[in-house]
């Protein structure tokens, strides 16, 4: 076991790669002699060389669109978005292409393509900087789409990721990028947990609180504090958006017959909405509440001063707990 | 006179299949008027573009130098004092700002990107409304109709549609005014960029393109963004182009006056590379020691936009003890003016949050905002709501 960052695990984990398969190269603005403005390839471009560690013109949908051609080549390109905001111009050769080669070519073409956006925000910056556009994404067919939320997982979900012949999705939670774990580098990741699975991170009998990415540090306090009010708090951390492991949430919510759903991204047409219509739709008898999302609003992510209003913090999330729970809550006297 | 000498292109190769030799030398001769050393020497074709620039006018160029630098190095302090989230430096390239926004007129419209706080300053925006975004406070400092200036942007490129765009509105309405889009060398990879010249080309608009070649993408260099001269580029769309030194602020302003005089008479838009060098980082976050040479930073030093200047203000007897004392208490006043802008900013309240997302009402976010604010109620602070911690336990 190391102590690794979130930031330097997902490092460890791009370089396993790079040494397993002589196919996989890495793309990305700055990427190479900066090593990445969050200095997550720091290093990589020195060992493994320009041509599989490359900084590539700034331009997303080139990038993108490039690395569908050398995926068509044989080649396992893994591709950084700067900000999850930049992913936009690369949009139409994600869900145009890679999402459609495999399908359209009746799977002669693969496109083990790995892309890297880190997204999500509570850093304090600028427009396009904070994003949460995982849905998009968890809406197209042919994309997988997960979200590491521990150094660990992010270590071996950044392998599998690479390993996988589908296109990834991978959404790294900036805010944790310096968060510190223990990481067993030497972990097989084919052994390891499947991408697709969910984990309960904390055990409970009273609701199921499910969270991704960023949330899921966030989700655990919010059960330690349920814990202080008495409540039993289960935590799912779903690790995998696209397909959601529905099989793990409804083992729990059979269970605890309560669901909170808490994603930064808002809240319209976004996942949890996905999750509490399934949920509902799997195991409706269980359900003595309806289920609650707690999310962020349906705005464009607003500026600094304001972004921890939007984000779903403990005490909003503890709010929803206390509605799925039929305690006293802010909307207490207002139906639905 | 011509020099060659500030063209160099970036000093590593990029990635693989480039052959990663020397930028193209074979484009355009840059366009100089003042060299390095605060000579004015004379260029036939571009002479006249600056001929009726007094003495005076001179001098008031030289202010708009030392002033932007000074609320550059003001803001890279509130930066430091955490008084601001962010700054992007604009050291090195206040000649290409000045020298451009000062050809513009006041009906022309302005795209620029989250470095040309030089362009916003001439445009007349307060010095406190161009820190209101990079505080946090806001999405955008101003209302771009008080001063025909866009908010600054922050996707690579896409502010040279809507110049486009916008110029295609002028030529509608038969105006004889003009658009003209700010963009960096790393831009012109964006696919958007190129689209703009396409649309530019095809319907012949008033619109400039005004690329400040500071050499650097964040840590790319700009070879690995062009295998040849950037002004070579618009020629293949059809777009004359020049190539000035955008360290001179004079070279910069006949060419930006040659390129808007081509606009207003129906001529179609025009490129402008202004070839300059980014003195600082690529904002406060950044590190430019993990990937460039210190000596080219010293090269750069040599060509100081606001060196020859004074140096050529010298030459002509013209700096004199008051004009100096003049211009460095404007900058003072200016520096403190900002400062006190900045740190007496009110604070957003929580419920902005929902704010002018539509023109309209919309129900969804009504009912949002009508539930967080029974949320906030809930809590005496509401700071402390909305922290990430709680305040609750
Ligand atoms: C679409 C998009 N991709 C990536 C970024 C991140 N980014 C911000 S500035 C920058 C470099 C821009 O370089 P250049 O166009 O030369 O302008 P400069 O910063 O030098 O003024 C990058 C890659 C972005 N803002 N937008
Ligand atoms: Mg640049």
């Amino acid at each position: 076991m190391t102590q690794l960052t979130f930031a330097r695990a997902i490092n460890s984990g791009l370089r396993r790669s790079l040494e397993n398969d002589a196919k996989v190269v890495l793309m990305g603005e700055d990427i190479g002699t900066l090593g990445g403005v969050f200095r997550v390839t720091d290093g990589l471009q020195k060992d493994f060389g320009k041509h599989r560690v490359i900084d590539t013109p700034l331009a997303e949908s080139g990038i993108v669109g490039t690395a569908v051609g050398l995926a068509y080549r044989g080649y396992r390109p893994v591709v950084e978005i700067q900000f999850d905001g930049f992913v936009y111009p690369a949009f139409d050769q994600i869900v145009c292409q890679v999402a459609k080669m495999h399908y359209r070519t009746k799977g002669a073409v693969k496109m083990p393509i790995t892309i890297r956006i880190p997204f999500g925000g509570g850093i304090g910056s600028p427009e396009f900087h904070s994003e949460s556009p995982e849905a998009y994404f968890a809406h197209t067919p042919g994309l997988r789409v997960i979200s590491p939320s521990s150094p660990q997982d992010a270590h071996t979900m950044i392998q599998q990721a690479i390993a996988c012949d589908d296109p990834v999705l991978f959404f790294e939670p900036k805010r944790r990028y310096h968060d510190k774990g223990d990481v067993d580098e030497s972990l097989d990741p084919g052994a390891a947990l499947s991408f697709e699975k969910a984990r309960v991170v904390a055990d409970g009998r009273d609701v199921t609180l499910v969270a991704y990415g960023p949330l899921v540090k966030t989700a655990r306090d919010v059960a330690l504090a349920a814990a202080d009010e008495g409540m039993s708090v289960e935590v799912i951390d779903l690790r995998s958006l696209a397909p959601v492991d529905f099989a793990t949430v409804e083992a729990s919510v059979r269970k605890t017959g309560r669901l909170v759903i808490a994603h930064e991204a808002v809240q319209s047409g976004g996942l949890g909405a996905e999750i509490a219509a399934s949920i509902t739709e799997r195991c409706f008898y269980y359900l003595e509440s309806a289920p609650v999302r707690v999310t962020g609003f349906d705005v464009p992510y607003p500026y600094s001063k304001l972004e921890m209003h939007h984000l779903p913090g403990l005490d909003r999330i503890l709010d929803g707990v206390d509605r799925a729970l039929g305690r006293p809550n802010s909307l207490s006297g207002l139906e639905g | 006179m011509v020099t060659d000498e500030v063209g160099q292109g970036g000093t590593t190769a990029g990635g693989p299949g480039s052959s990663a030799g020397q930028q193209g030398r074979t484009g355009q001769n840059l366009v100089q008027l003042i060299t390095p050393a605060g000579e004015r020497v004379s260029h036939p074709e571009y002479d006249p573009w600056v001929q009726d620039m007094s003495d005076e006018q001179l001098c008031s160029l030289y202010e708009d130098l030392v002033v932007t630098r000074r609320i550059d190095t003001e803001a890279t302090a509130l930066q430091r004092q955490g008084e601001l989230g962010l700054w992007p430096p604009m050291l090195g390239q206040e000649a290409s700002q000045i020298g451009s926004a000062r050809a513009l007129r006041d009906d022309d419209f302005v795209f620029p990107t989250y470095r040309d706080n030089g362009v916003a300053y001439c445009r007349g925006v307060k010095l406190t409304d161009i820190l209101r975004v990079w505080r946090g406070n806001a999405s955008a400092g101003w209302d771009p109709y008080t001063v025909n200036l866009g908010t600054p942007q922050i996707i690579i490129g896409s502010q040279t549609l809507h110049a486009t765009g916008y110029a295609m509105g002028i030529q509608n309405d038969g105006a004889d005014s003009a658009a003209i889009a700010y963009l960096g060398d790393g831009a012109t990879s964006q696919g958007d960029v190129n689209e703009a010249m396409v649309f530019a080309a095809s319907f012949q608009v008033p619109v400039v393109f005004f690329c400040q070649n500071n050499h650097w993408a964040i840590s790319e260099p700009v070879r690995l963004q062009s295998h040849v001269q950037i002004a070579d580029r618009p020629l293949g769309f059809g777009i004359p182009s020049m190539r000035v030194d955008g360290n001179d602020v004079l070279a910069v302003m006949a060419a930006t006056r040659v390129a808007l005089d081509r606009a207003r008479r129906g001529g179609g838009p025009t490129f402008i590379e202004a070839v300059t060098y980014r003195m600082g980082p690529h904002t406060t976050a950044d590190d430019p020691t993990r990937y460039r040479d210190a000596n080219e930073l010293e090269d750069w030093a040599q060509k100081d936009p606001i060196r020859r200047v004074k140096a050529l203000l010298e030459r002509k007897g013209l700096l004199t003890p008051e004009l100096e004392t003049a211009v460095q208490q404007k900058a003072d006043a200016v520096a403190r003016d900002m400062r006190t802008g900045c740190t007496t900013m009110p604070d957003p309240e929580p419920l902005d949050v929902f704010k002018h997302v539509y023109s309209t009402p919309h129900s969804w976010l009504d009912r949002q905002q009508d539930h967080y604010s029974r949320y906030l109620d809930s809590f005496g602070d509401p700071a402390g709501a909305a922290s990430e911690e709680g305040a609750r336990r």
